[in-house]
Protein backbone atom coordinates (compact mmCIF):
# COMPACT_ATOMS: atom_id res chain seq x y z
CA UNK A 1 0.00 0.00 0.00
CA UNK A 2 1.42 3.32 -1.12
CA UNK A 3 1.45 6.23 1.29
CA UNK A 4 0.48 8.65 -1.46
CA UNK A 5 -3.33 8.98 -1.39
CA UNK A 6 -5.45 7.59 -4.21
CA UNK A 7 -7.94 10.24 -5.31
CA UNK A 8 -10.95 9.85 -7.56
CA UNK A 9 -12.37 12.77 -9.54
CA UNK A 10 -15.84 13.28 -11.01
CA UNK A 11 -16.65 15.93 -13.63
CA UNK A 12 -20.12 16.84 -14.96
CA UNK A 13 -20.09 20.63 -15.36
CA UNK A 14 -21.04 20.63 -19.04
CA UNK A 15 -21.59 17.84 -21.56
CA UNK A 16 -18.80 15.43 -20.57
CA UNK A 17 -19.24 12.81 -17.86
CA UNK A 18 -15.72 12.16 -16.63
CA UNK A 19 -14.13 10.00 -13.96
CA UNK A 20 -10.40 9.97 -13.28
CA UNK A 21 -8.20 8.24 -10.72
CA UNK A 22 -4.91 9.79 -9.68
CA UNK A 23 -2.14 8.93 -7.24
CA UNK A 24 0.13 11.92 -6.63
CA UNK A 25 0.80 13.27 -10.11
CA UNK A 26 0.18 9.95 -11.83
CA UNK A 27 -2.99 9.28 -13.78
CA UNK A 28 -3.95 5.65 -13.20
CA UNK A 29 -7.29 5.47 -14.96
CA UNK A 30 -9.88 7.65 -16.62
CA UNK A 31 -13.07 7.33 -18.52
CA UNK A 32 -15.20 9.80 -20.39
CA UNK A 33 -18.72 9.72 -21.83
CA UNK A 34 -19.84 12.64 -23.95
CA UNK A 35 -23.30 13.80 -24.93
CA UNK A 36 -21.83 16.13 -27.57
CA UNK A 37 -23.56 14.31 -30.44
CA UNK A 38 -26.95 14.83 -28.83
CA UNK A 39 -26.36 18.59 -28.73
CA UNK A 40 -24.96 18.93 -32.26
CA UNK A 41 -28.31 19.55 -33.97
CA UNK A 42 -29.07 22.33 -31.49
CA UNK A 43 -25.77 24.08 -32.23
CA UNK A 44 -24.88 24.26 -28.54
CA UNK A 45 -25.17 22.36 -25.29
CA UNK A 46 -28.78 21.88 -24.12
CA UNK A 47 -28.62 21.77 -20.30
CA UNK A 48 -31.48 19.30 -19.75
CA UNK A 49 -30.11 16.93 -22.40
CA UNK A 50 -26.69 17.10 -20.72
CA UNK A 51 -28.15 16.42 -17.26
CA UNK A 52 -30.07 13.37 -18.47
CA UNK A 53 -26.96 12.01 -20.16
CA UNK A 54 -24.86 12.45 -16.99
CA UNK A 55 -27.31 10.38 -14.95
CA UNK A 56 -27.24 7.58 -17.52
CA UNK A 57 -23.49 7.60 -18.02
CA UNK A 58 -22.20 7.99 -14.47
CA UNK A 59 -22.14 4.42 -13.16
CA UNK A 60 -20.71 2.82 -16.33
CA UNK A 61 -18.11 5.60 -16.60
CA UNK A 62 -17.11 5.06 -12.96
CA UNK A 63 -16.78 1.33 -13.52
CA UNK A 64 -14.58 1.77 -16.59
CA UNK A 65 -12.25 4.17 -14.77
CA UNK A 66 -11.91 1.83 -11.78
CA UNK A 67 -11.28 -1.15 -14.04
CA UNK A 68 -8.67 0.77 -16.02
CA UNK A 69 -6.85 1.79 -12.83
CA UNK A 70 -7.18 -1.74 -11.47
CA UNK A 71 -8.60 -0.52 -8.15
CA UNK A 72 -11.90 -0.69 -6.30
CA UNK A 73 -13.77 2.08 -4.49
CA UNK A 74 -12.51 0.64 -1.21
CA UNK A 75 -8.95 1.53 -2.28
CA UNK A 76 -9.86 5.21 -2.87
CA UNK A 77 -8.76 7.66 -0.16
CA UNK A 78 -10.80 10.71 -1.22
CA UNK A 79 -13.41 11.69 -3.79
CA UNK A 80 -13.24 15.05 -5.57
CA UNK A 81 -16.08 16.43 -7.66
CA UNK A 82 -16.63 19.58 -9.69
CA UNK A 83 -18.92 21.76 -7.54
CA UNK A 84 -18.87 24.67 -10.01
CA UNK A 85 -18.84 26.74 -12.07
CA UNK A 86 -20.93 25.14 -14.81
CA UNK A 87 -24.47 24.17 -15.76
CA UNK A 88 -26.48 23.97 -12.53
CA UNK A 89 -28.45 20.82 -13.35
CA UNK A 90 -25.43 19.03 -14.77
CA UNK A 91 -23.24 19.87 -11.76
CA UNK A 92 -25.93 18.58 -9.44
CA UNK A 93 -25.80 15.09 -10.97
CA UNK A 94 -22.06 14.83 -10.44
CA UNK A 95 -22.24 16.18 -6.91
CA UNK A 96 -25.07 13.75 -6.07
CA UNK A 97 -23.01 10.87 -7.48
CA UNK A 98 -19.93 11.92 -5.52
CA UNK A 99 -21.95 12.13 -2.32
CA UNK A 100 -23.44 8.69 -2.94
CA UNK A 101 -20.00 7.17 -3.53
CA UNK A 102 -18.46 9.04 -0.59
CA UNK A 103 -21.28 8.03 1.75
CA UNK A 104 -21.26 4.39 0.73
CA UNK A 105 -17.48 4.03 0.77
CA UNK A 106 -17.16 6.27 3.89
CA UNK A 107 -14.58 8.53 2.24
CA UNK A 108 -14.03 12.31 2.45
CA UNK A 109 -15.47 14.43 -0.35
CA UNK A 110 -13.95 17.56 -1.93
CA UNK A 111 -16.26 19.82 -3.95
CA UNK A 112 -13.78 21.62 -6.18
CA UNK A 113 -13.60 24.51 -8.61
CA UNK A 114 -13.69 23.44 -12.25
CA UNK A 115 -11.35 26.20 -13.43
CA UNK A 116 -8.74 25.39 -10.80
CA UNK A 117 -8.99 21.77 -11.96
CA UNK A 118 -8.17 22.89 -15.52
CA UNK A 119 -4.94 24.32 -14.08
CA UNK A 120 -4.18 21.32 -11.86
CA UNK A 121 -4.46 18.79 -14.67
CA UNK A 122 -1.14 20.00 -16.05
CA UNK A 123 0.60 18.40 -13.06
CA UNK A 124 -0.31 14.99 -14.53
CA UNK A 125 1.70 15.85 -17.62
CA UNK A 126 4.51 18.08 -16.37
CA UNK A 127 4.76 17.45 -12.62
CA UNK A 128 4.39 20.01 -9.83
CA UNK A 129 3.31 23.45 -11.00
CA UNK A 130 5.76 26.27 -10.25
CA UNK A 131 3.96 28.99 -8.30
CA UNK A 132 3.21 31.70 -9.09
CA UNK A 133 1.99 30.87 -12.58
CA UNK A 134 -0.34 32.55 -15.03
CA UNK A 135 -3.12 30.35 -16.40
CA UNK A 136 -5.01 30.97 -19.61
CA UNK A 137 -8.21 28.88 -19.68
CA UNK A 138 -10.12 28.91 -22.92
CA UNK A 139 -13.03 26.72 -23.89
CA UNK A 140 -16.66 26.81 -25.00
CA UNK A 141 -17.62 27.83 -21.49
CA UNK A 142 -14.75 29.94 -20.23
CA UNK A 143 -12.09 32.45 -21.26
CA UNK A 144 -10.12 33.47 -18.21
CA UNK A 145 -6.72 34.73 -17.31
CA UNK A 146 -5.71 33.76 -13.78
CA UNK A 147 -2.87 34.34 -11.37
CA UNK A 148 -2.08 31.12 -9.53
CA UNK A 149 -0.10 31.85 -6.40
CA UNK A 150 -1.28 28.87 -4.36
CA UNK A 151 -3.51 26.40 -6.16
CA UNK A 152 -4.65 24.80 -2.90
CA UNK A 153 -5.93 28.05 -1.38
CA UNK A 154 -7.36 30.12 -4.19
CA UNK A 155 -6.78 31.56 -7.59
CA UNK A 156 -6.87 35.25 -8.49
CA UNK A 157 -8.84 36.17 -11.61
CA UNK A 158 -7.05 38.80 -13.70
CA UNK A 159 -9.48 38.95 -16.57
CA UNK A 160 -12.27 37.11 -18.38
CA UNK A 161 -14.46 37.42 -21.41
CA UNK A 162 -17.02 40.20 -21.25
CA UNK A 163 -19.29 38.50 -23.81
CA UNK A 164 -18.76 35.20 -25.67
CA UNK A 165 -16.32 32.51 -24.57
CA UNK A 166 -13.53 31.84 -27.05
CA UNK A 167 -14.85 28.35 -27.82
CA UNK A 168 -18.30 29.76 -28.40
CA UNK A 169 -16.88 32.10 -31.04
CA UNK A 170 -15.28 29.08 -32.73
CA UNK A 171 -18.67 27.30 -32.74
CA UNK A 172 -20.52 30.30 -34.13
CA UNK A 173 -17.98 31.04 -36.86
CA UNK A 174 -17.89 27.35 -37.81
CA UNK A 175 -21.66 27.39 -38.20
CA UNK A 176 -21.39 30.51 -40.36
CA UNK A 177 -18.91 28.71 -42.60
CA UNK A 178 -21.01 25.55 -42.81
CA UNK A 179 -18.59 23.56 -40.64
CA UNK A 180 -19.85 21.02 -38.05
CA UNK A 181 -20.28 21.46 -34.27
CA UNK A 182 -18.19 21.68 -32.14
CA UNK A 183 -16.38 24.19 -34.32
CA UNK A 184 -12.89 24.26 -32.79
CA UNK A 185 -11.29 21.26 -34.49
CA UNK A 186 -12.93 22.08 -37.85
CA UNK A 187 -11.78 25.70 -37.86
CA UNK A 188 -8.28 24.50 -36.94
CA UNK A 189 -8.33 22.02 -39.82
CA UNK A 190 -9.65 24.49 -42.38
CA UNK A 191 -7.21 27.16 -41.17
CA UNK A 192 -4.25 24.93 -41.99
CA UNK A 193 -5.17 25.27 -45.69
CA UNK A 194 -5.78 29.02 -45.43
CA UNK A 195 -3.87 32.27 -44.99
CA UNK A 196 -4.28 33.84 -41.56
CA UNK A 197 -3.05 37.18 -42.80
CA UNK A 198 -5.45 37.40 -45.74
CA UNK A 199 -8.27 39.17 -43.86
CA UNK A 200 -7.74 41.54 -40.95
CA UNK A 201 -10.45 40.89 -38.39
CA UNK A 202 -10.76 43.07 -35.24
CA UNK A 203 -8.84 42.25 -32.06
CA UNK A 204 -11.30 42.89 -29.22
CA UNK A 205 -10.32 45.01 -26.18
CA UNK A 206 -6.81 45.73 -27.42
CA UNK A 207 -7.20 49.46 -28.09
CA UNK A 208 -5.39 52.07 -25.99
CA UNK A 209 -8.55 52.88 -24.04
CA UNK A 210 -9.12 49.21 -23.18
CA UNK A 211 -5.69 49.00 -21.60
CA UNK A 212 -6.98 50.87 -18.57
CA UNK A 213 -10.26 49.11 -17.96
CA UNK A 214 -10.02 45.76 -19.72
CA UNK A 215 -6.32 45.06 -19.89
CA UNK A 216 -6.71 41.33 -19.27
CA UNK A 217 -10.32 40.90 -20.39
CA UNK A 218 -11.47 39.40 -23.67
CA UNK A 219 -14.29 40.12 -26.09
CA UNK A 220 -15.12 37.87 -29.03
CA UNK A 221 -18.60 39.06 -29.90
CA UNK A 222 -17.41 41.87 -32.18
CA UNK A 223 -15.04 39.51 -33.95
CA UNK A 224 -17.83 37.03 -34.59
CA UNK A 225 -20.02 39.81 -36.00
CA UNK A 226 -17.18 41.07 -38.20
CA UNK A 227 -16.69 37.60 -39.65
CA UNK A 228 -20.44 37.30 -40.29
CA UNK A 229 -20.52 40.69 -42.06
CA UNK A 230 -17.51 39.78 -44.18
CA UNK A 231 -19.03 36.46 -45.24
CA UNK A 232 -22.44 37.97 -45.94
CA UNK A 233 -20.93 40.70 -48.10
CA UNK A 234 -19.26 38.04 -50.28
CA UNK A 235 -22.48 36.06 -50.49
CA UNK A 236 -24.46 39.17 -51.44
CA UNK A 237 -22.04 39.87 -54.27
CA UNK A 238 -22.38 36.28 -55.43
CA UNK A 239 -18.75 35.58 -54.68
CA UNK A 240 -17.37 32.31 -53.37
CA UNK A 241 -16.52 32.45 -49.64
CA UNK A 242 -12.87 31.42 -49.11
CA UNK A 243 -13.68 29.20 -46.10
CA UNK A 244 -10.06 28.29 -45.34
CA UNK A 245 -8.86 31.89 -45.40
CA UNK A 246 -11.75 33.10 -43.26
CA UNK A 247 -11.14 30.28 -40.76
CA UNK A 248 -7.40 31.04 -40.65
CA UNK A 249 -7.90 34.80 -40.27
CA UNK A 250 -10.52 34.38 -37.57
CA UNK A 251 -8.31 31.89 -35.71
CA UNK A 252 -5.35 34.25 -36.02
CA UNK A 253 -7.36 37.09 -34.47
CA UNK A 254 -8.44 34.93 -31.51
CA UNK A 255 -4.99 33.45 -30.88
CA UNK A 256 -3.29 36.83 -31.28
CA UNK A 257 -5.40 38.40 -28.54
CA UNK A 258 -5.26 35.40 -26.21
CA UNK A 259 -1.49 35.00 -26.34
CA UNK A 260 -0.73 38.73 -26.30
CA UNK A 261 -2.76 39.21 -23.12
CA UNK A 262 -1.41 36.05 -21.49
CA UNK A 263 2.19 37.09 -22.10
CA UNK A 264 1.43 40.63 -20.94
CA UNK A 265 0.00 39.18 -17.70
CA UNK A 266 3.17 37.11 -17.15
CA UNK A 267 5.39 40.15 -17.67
CA UNK A 268 3.19 42.43 -15.59
CA UNK A 269 3.30 40.03 -12.62
CA UNK A 270 6.87 38.89 -13.12
CA UNK A 271 5.76 35.30 -13.68
CA UNK A 272 7.78 32.91 -15.83
CA UNK A 273 5.29 30.03 -16.20
CA UNK A 274 2.21 30.10 -18.42
CA UNK A 275 -0.25 27.19 -18.26
CA UNK A 276 -2.86 26.90 -20.98
CA UNK A 277 -5.96 24.74 -20.55
CA UNK A 278 -9.53 24.26 -21.77
CA UNK A 279 -10.76 22.86 -25.07
CA UNK A 280 -9.37 25.75 -27.13
CA UNK A 281 -5.88 24.89 -25.83
CA UNK A 282 -6.05 22.02 -28.31
CA UNK A 283 -5.90 24.60 -31.11
CA UNK A 284 -2.64 24.12 -32.97
CA UNK A 285 -2.11 27.80 -33.79
CA UNK A 286 -2.65 28.87 -30.16
CA UNK A 287 0.10 26.51 -28.99
CA UNK A 288 2.58 27.65 -31.64
CA UNK A 289 1.92 31.36 -31.17
CA UNK A 290 2.08 31.12 -27.36
CA UNK A 291 5.42 29.34 -27.47
CA UNK A 292 6.83 31.74 -30.05
CA UNK A 293 5.92 34.80 -28.00
CA UNK A 294 6.80 33.31 -24.61
CA UNK A 295 10.27 32.30 -25.80
CA UNK A 296 11.15 35.96 -26.33
CA UNK A 297 10.75 36.66 -22.63
CA UNK A 298 12.02 33.39 -21.20
CA UNK A 299 8.55 32.28 -20.20
CA UNK A 300 7.90 28.53 -20.07
CA UNK A 301 4.62 27.45 -21.66
CA UNK A 302 2.92 24.33 -20.28
CA UNK A 303 0.07 22.85 -22.29
CA UNK A 304 -1.21 19.39 -21.37
CA UNK A 305 -2.07 16.99 -24.19
CA UNK A 306 -5.41 17.83 -25.86
CA UNK A 307 -7.28 14.99 -24.14
CA UNK A 308 -6.48 16.53 -20.75
CA UNK A 309 -7.31 20.08 -21.90
CA UNK A 310 -10.97 19.37 -22.57
CA UNK A 311 -13.27 18.62 -19.61
CA UNK A 312 -12.48 15.27 -17.97
CA UNK A 313 -12.42 13.49 -14.62
CA UNK A 314 -8.63 13.34 -14.41
CA UNK A 315 -8.40 17.11 -13.92
CA UNK A 316 -10.74 16.95 -10.94
CA UNK A 317 -8.78 14.06 -9.47
CA UNK A 318 -5.52 15.98 -10.06
CA UNK A 319 -6.83 18.97 -8.11
CA UNK A 320 -8.22 16.66 -5.40
CA UNK A 321 -4.84 15.00 -5.11
CA UNK A 322 -3.16 18.41 -4.79
CA UNK A 323 -5.63 19.45 -2.07
CA UNK A 324 -5.20 16.24 -0.08
CA UNK A 325 -1.42 16.58 -0.28
CA UNK A 326 -1.67 20.20 0.91
CA UNK A 327 -3.71 19.12 3.92
CA UNK A 328 -6.83 21.05 2.93
CA UNK A 329 -9.95 20.02 4.88
CA UNK A 330 -12.64 18.21 2.92
CA UNK A 331 -16.10 19.63 2.14
CA UNK A 332 -19.21 18.81 4.14
CA UNK A 333 -21.82 16.35 2.91
CA UNK A 334 -24.28 19.22 2.39
CA UNK A 335 -21.99 20.96 -0.10
CA UNK A 336 -24.00 22.67 -2.83
CA UNK A 337 -23.44 22.65 -6.55
CA UNK A 338 -22.65 26.28 -7.37
CA UNK A 339 -23.07 27.21 -11.03
CA UNK A 340 -21.30 30.54 -10.37
CA UNK A 341 -18.62 29.26 -7.99
CA UNK A 342 -16.01 32.02 -7.63
CA UNK A 343 -12.36 31.33 -8.34
CA UNK A 344 -11.38 32.55 -4.93
CA UNK A 345 -12.74 29.30 -3.52
CA UNK A 346 -10.99 26.16 -4.71
CA UNK A 347 -12.97 23.92 -2.34
CA UNK A 348 -16.70 24.31 -1.63
CA UNK B 1 -32.81 -7.13 5.35
CA UNK B 2 -31.76 -3.52 5.78
CA UNK B 3 -32.90 -1.29 2.96
CA UNK B 4 -32.21 2.38 2.24
CA UNK B 5 -35.16 4.27 0.77
CA UNK B 6 -34.88 7.64 -0.98
CA UNK B 7 -37.42 9.79 -2.75
CA UNK B 8 -36.85 13.25 -4.24
CA UNK B 9 -39.75 13.44 -6.70
CA UNK B 10 -41.58 16.18 -4.79
CA UNK B 11 -40.51 19.11 -2.57
CA UNK B 12 -40.18 16.48 0.18
CA UNK B 13 -36.63 15.19 0.47
CA UNK B 14 -36.98 11.72 1.97
CA UNK B 15 -34.36 9.31 3.29
CA UNK B 16 -35.26 6.28 5.39
CA UNK B 17 -33.80 3.09 6.67
CA UNK B 18 -36.26 0.20 6.51
CA UNK B 19 -36.14 -3.41 7.58
CA UNK B 20 -37.76 -5.80 5.15
CA UNK B 21 -38.54 -9.35 6.29
CA UNK B 22 -41.03 -12.09 5.40
CA UNK B 23 -43.08 -10.83 8.34
CA UNK B 24 -43.34 -7.33 6.99
CA UNK B 25 -41.71 -3.97 6.45
CA UNK B 26 -40.92 -1.38 9.09
CA UNK B 27 -39.10 1.92 9.04
CA UNK B 28 -36.25 2.10 11.58
CA UNK B 29 -35.24 5.72 10.99
CA UNK B 30 -36.42 8.44 8.69
CA UNK B 31 -35.51 12.00 7.76
CA UNK B 32 -37.87 14.17 5.74
CA UNK B 33 -37.52 17.85 4.97
CA UNK B 34 -39.67 19.89 2.62
CA UNK B 35 -37.66 22.26 0.46
CA UNK B 36 -38.15 22.18 -3.29
CA UNK B 37 -34.77 23.78 -3.92
CA UNK B 38 -32.41 21.89 -1.61
CA UNK B 39 -32.47 18.23 -2.71
CA UNK B 40 -28.80 18.39 -3.67
CA UNK B 41 -27.74 19.75 -0.28
CA UNK B 42 -30.10 17.91 2.04
CA UNK B 43 -30.42 14.34 0.80
CA UNK B 44 -26.96 12.97 1.58
CA UNK B 45 -26.78 14.33 5.15
CA UNK B 46 -30.29 12.96 5.75
CA UNK B 47 -29.23 9.51 4.57
CA UNK B 48 -26.23 9.67 6.87
CA UNK B 49 -28.42 10.81 9.78
CA UNK B 50 -30.96 8.02 9.24
CA UNK B 51 -28.21 5.39 9.11
CA UNK B 52 -26.52 6.81 12.20
CA UNK B 53 -29.77 6.94 14.17
CA UNK B 54 -30.39 3.26 13.40
CA UNK B 55 -26.77 2.36 14.15
CA UNK B 56 -26.33 0.97 10.66
CA UNK B 57 -23.21 1.21 8.49
CA UNK B 58 -23.62 1.68 4.73
CA UNK B 59 -22.00 -1.72 4.17
CA UNK B 60 -24.82 -3.34 6.18
CA UNK B 61 -27.36 -2.36 3.51
CA UNK B 62 -28.79 -5.19 1.42
CA UNK B 63 -30.66 -3.10 -1.13
CA UNK B 64 -31.62 0.44 -2.12
CA UNK B 65 -35.11 1.54 -3.12
CA UNK B 66 -35.65 4.84 -4.94
CA UNK B 67 -38.75 6.70 -6.04
CA UNK B 68 -38.37 7.11 -9.81
CA UNK B 69 -40.82 10.00 -10.08
CA UNK B 70 -42.44 11.47 -11.99
CA UNK B 71 -41.19 14.70 -10.49
CA UNK B 72 -39.37 17.91 -11.34
CA UNK B 73 -36.23 16.68 -13.11
CA UNK B 74 -33.48 18.38 -11.21
CA UNK B 75 -34.54 17.20 -7.77
CA UNK B 76 -35.59 13.78 -9.03
CA UNK B 77 -32.14 13.14 -10.49
CA UNK B 78 -30.48 13.90 -7.14
CA UNK B 79 -32.26 10.97 -5.49
CA UNK B 80 -31.74 8.55 -8.35
CA UNK B 81 -28.07 9.46 -8.84
CA UNK B 82 -27.31 9.19 -5.13
CA UNK B 83 -29.11 5.83 -4.93
CA UNK B 84 -27.42 4.49 -8.06
CA UNK B 85 -23.96 5.56 -6.85
CA UNK B 86 -24.50 3.96 -3.45
CA UNK B 87 -25.78 0.76 -5.05
CA UNK B 88 -22.76 0.69 -7.34
CA UNK B 89 -20.32 1.37 -4.51
CA UNK B 90 -21.83 -1.22 -2.18
CA UNK B 91 -22.51 -3.82 -4.84
CA UNK B 92 -26.16 -4.11 -3.78
CA UNK B 93 -29.24 -4.10 -6.01
CA UNK B 94 -31.26 -0.92 -6.62
CA UNK B 95 -35.02 -1.06 -7.17
CA UNK B 96 -37.17 1.72 -8.57
CA UNK B 97 -40.77 2.38 -7.54
CA UNK B 98 -43.05 4.99 -9.14
CA UNK B 99 -43.16 7.81 -6.58
CA UNK B 100 -46.91 8.29 -7.03
CA UNK B 101 -47.36 4.70 -5.80
CA UNK B 102 -45.83 5.89 -2.53
CA UNK B 103 -49.03 7.91 -2.12
CA UNK B 104 -51.55 5.67 -3.90
CA UNK B 105 -50.66 2.23 -2.57
CA UNK B 106 -52.33 2.55 0.87
CA UNK B 107 -55.58 4.02 -0.49
CA UNK B 108 -58.77 1.98 -0.61
CA UNK B 109 -61.46 2.49 -3.22
CA UNK B 110 -60.88 4.61 -6.31
CA UNK B 111 -58.53 7.53 -5.83
CA UNK B 112 -56.59 10.08 -7.84
CA UNK B 113 -53.01 10.90 -6.86
CA UNK B 114 -51.61 14.21 -8.07
CA UNK B 115 -48.30 15.93 -7.34
CA UNK B 116 -47.09 19.35 -8.48
CA UNK B 117 -45.37 19.26 -11.88
CA UNK B 118 -44.79 23.05 -11.95
CA UNK B 119 -45.77 25.07 -15.06
CA UNK B 120 -49.37 24.83 -13.80
CA UNK B 121 -49.42 21.07 -14.46
CA UNK B 122 -49.70 17.96 -12.29
CA UNK B 123 -48.22 14.50 -12.38
CA UNK B 124 -51.11 12.13 -11.79
CA UNK B 125 -52.28 8.53 -11.66
CA UNK B 126 -55.49 6.73 -10.72
CA UNK B 127 -55.60 3.89 -8.17
CA UNK B 128 -58.15 1.15 -7.47
CA UNK B 129 -57.63 -0.30 -3.99
CA UNK B 130 -53.99 0.73 -4.02
CA UNK B 131 -53.21 -0.56 -7.50
CA UNK B 132 -52.33 1.94 -10.22
CA UNK B 133 -54.85 1.56 -13.06
CA UNK B 134 -54.02 4.70 -15.07
CA UNK B 135 -50.88 6.79 -15.33
CA UNK B 136 -48.48 8.20 -14.53
CA UNK B 137 -49.24 11.20 -16.73
CA UNK B 138 -48.43 14.91 -16.76
CA UNK B 139 -51.23 17.34 -17.67
CA UNK B 140 -52.94 20.58 -16.81
CA UNK B 141 -55.32 19.96 -13.90
CA UNK B 142 -58.34 20.63 -16.15
CA UNK B 143 -57.20 17.85 -18.51
CA UNK B 144 -56.88 15.16 -15.83
CA UNK B 145 -59.38 12.29 -16.28
CA UNK B 146 -59.85 10.84 -12.80
CA UNK B 147 -62.06 7.97 -13.97
CA UNK B 148 -63.95 6.43 -11.07
CA UNK B 149 -61.89 8.27 -8.43
CA UNK B 150 -63.97 9.69 -5.59
CA UNK B 151 -61.10 11.27 -3.68
CA UNK B 152 -57.80 12.93 -4.56
CA UNK B 153 -54.52 12.71 -2.66
CA UNK B 154 -51.17 14.49 -2.90
CA UNK B 155 -49.85 18.03 -2.90
CA UNK B 156 -51.06 18.58 -6.48
CA UNK B 157 -54.54 17.46 -5.49
CA UNK B 158 -54.48 19.97 -2.66
CA UNK B 159 -53.23 22.89 -4.76
CA UNK B 160 -55.64 22.26 -7.64
CA UNK B 161 -58.62 20.96 -5.60
CA UNK B 162 -60.93 23.53 -7.23
CA UNK B 163 -60.15 22.42 -10.77
CA UNK B 164 -60.00 18.70 -10.02
CA UNK B 165 -63.31 18.83 -8.14
CA UNK B 166 -62.50 15.90 -5.86
CA UNK B 167 -62.46 15.95 -2.05
CA UNK B 168 -59.00 15.74 -0.49
CA UNK B 169 -59.03 13.73 2.77
CA UNK B 170 -57.31 15.91 5.38
CA UNK B 171 -55.52 13.03 7.11
CA UNK B 172 -53.71 11.54 4.08
CA UNK B 173 -50.03 12.38 3.49
CA UNK B 174 -49.33 14.77 0.62
CA UNK B 175 -45.86 13.39 -0.23
CA UNK B 176 -44.74 9.82 -1.07
CA UNK B 177 -44.18 7.61 1.97
CA UNK B 178 -40.85 5.83 2.37
CA UNK B 179 -42.63 2.99 4.14
CA UNK B 180 -44.92 2.40 1.15
CA UNK B 181 -42.01 2.54 -1.31
CA UNK B 182 -40.12 -0.06 0.75
CA UNK B 183 -43.23 -2.23 1.12
CA UNK B 184 -43.88 -2.15 -2.63
CA UNK B 185 -40.30 -3.24 -3.38
CA UNK B 186 -40.25 -5.87 -0.62
CA UNK B 187 -41.30 -8.87 -2.73
CA UNK B 188 -38.47 -8.19 -5.21
CA UNK B 189 -35.97 -7.65 -2.39
CA UNK B 190 -36.95 -10.80 -0.52
CA UNK B 191 -36.93 -13.03 -3.59
CA UNK B 192 -33.48 -11.75 -4.51
CA UNK B 193 -34.66 -10.42 -7.84
CA UNK B 194 -31.83 -8.72 -9.72
CA UNK B 195 -31.73 -4.97 -9.26
CA UNK B 196 -32.50 -2.55 -12.05
CA UNK B 197 -31.00 0.60 -13.45
CA UNK B 198 -32.90 3.52 -11.91
CA UNK B 199 -34.63 5.24 -14.81
CA UNK B 200 -36.45 8.51 -14.06
CA UNK B 201 -40.06 8.85 -15.19
CA UNK B 202 -39.55 12.17 -16.94
CA UNK B 203 -42.81 12.11 -18.96
CA UNK B 204 -41.70 15.33 -20.66
CA UNK B 205 -39.12 15.82 -23.36
CA UNK B 206 -36.26 18.25 -22.72
CA UNK B 207 -36.96 21.84 -23.70
CA UNK B 208 -34.76 22.38 -26.68
CA UNK B 209 -35.30 24.00 -30.01
CA UNK B 210 -33.24 23.38 -33.08
CA UNK B 211 -31.85 26.65 -34.41
CA UNK B 212 -33.55 28.02 -37.51
CA UNK B 213 -31.79 29.48 -40.51
CA UNK B 214 -28.77 31.64 -39.85
CA UNK B 215 -29.65 35.09 -38.60
CA UNK B 216 -28.18 37.90 -40.65
CA UNK B 217 -26.32 40.60 -38.79
CA UNK B 218 -26.43 43.35 -41.36
ZN1 LIG C 1 -13.92 23.35 -18.65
Amino acid sequence: MSSVPLVLGIETSCDETGVGIVRGHTLLGESLASSVDEHARFGGVVPEVASRAHLEAMVPTMQRALDQAGVTLADIDAIAVTAGPGLAGALLVGVAAAKGYALAAEKPIYGVNHLAAHVAVDTLEHGPLPEPAIALLVSGGHSSLLLVEDLARGVQPLGATIDDAAGEAFDKVARLLGLPFPGGPWIDKAAREGDGASITFPRGLTGPRDQAEHRFDFSFSGLKTAVARWVEARERDGERVPVNDVAASFQEAVCDVLTAKAIAACRDRGVDTLVIGGGVAANSRLRVLAEERAAKYGIAVRVPRPKLCTDNGAMVAALGSHLVAAGVAPSRLDLPADSAMPLTSVVA
Amino acid sequence: MLVLVVDTATPAITAALAEVTEEGTRVLAERVTVDGKAHGERLAPQIEAALTEAGVKPRDLAAIVAGTGPGPFTGLRVGLMTAAAMGNALGVPTYGVCSLDGLGAPLSGHALVATDARRKEVYWAVYADGVRVDGPHVDRPAEVSPGAATTAVGQGALVYADVLGLPVPPDEPIYPSAFELARLAAPRILSGEPGERLVPLYLRRPDAVEPGARKHVS
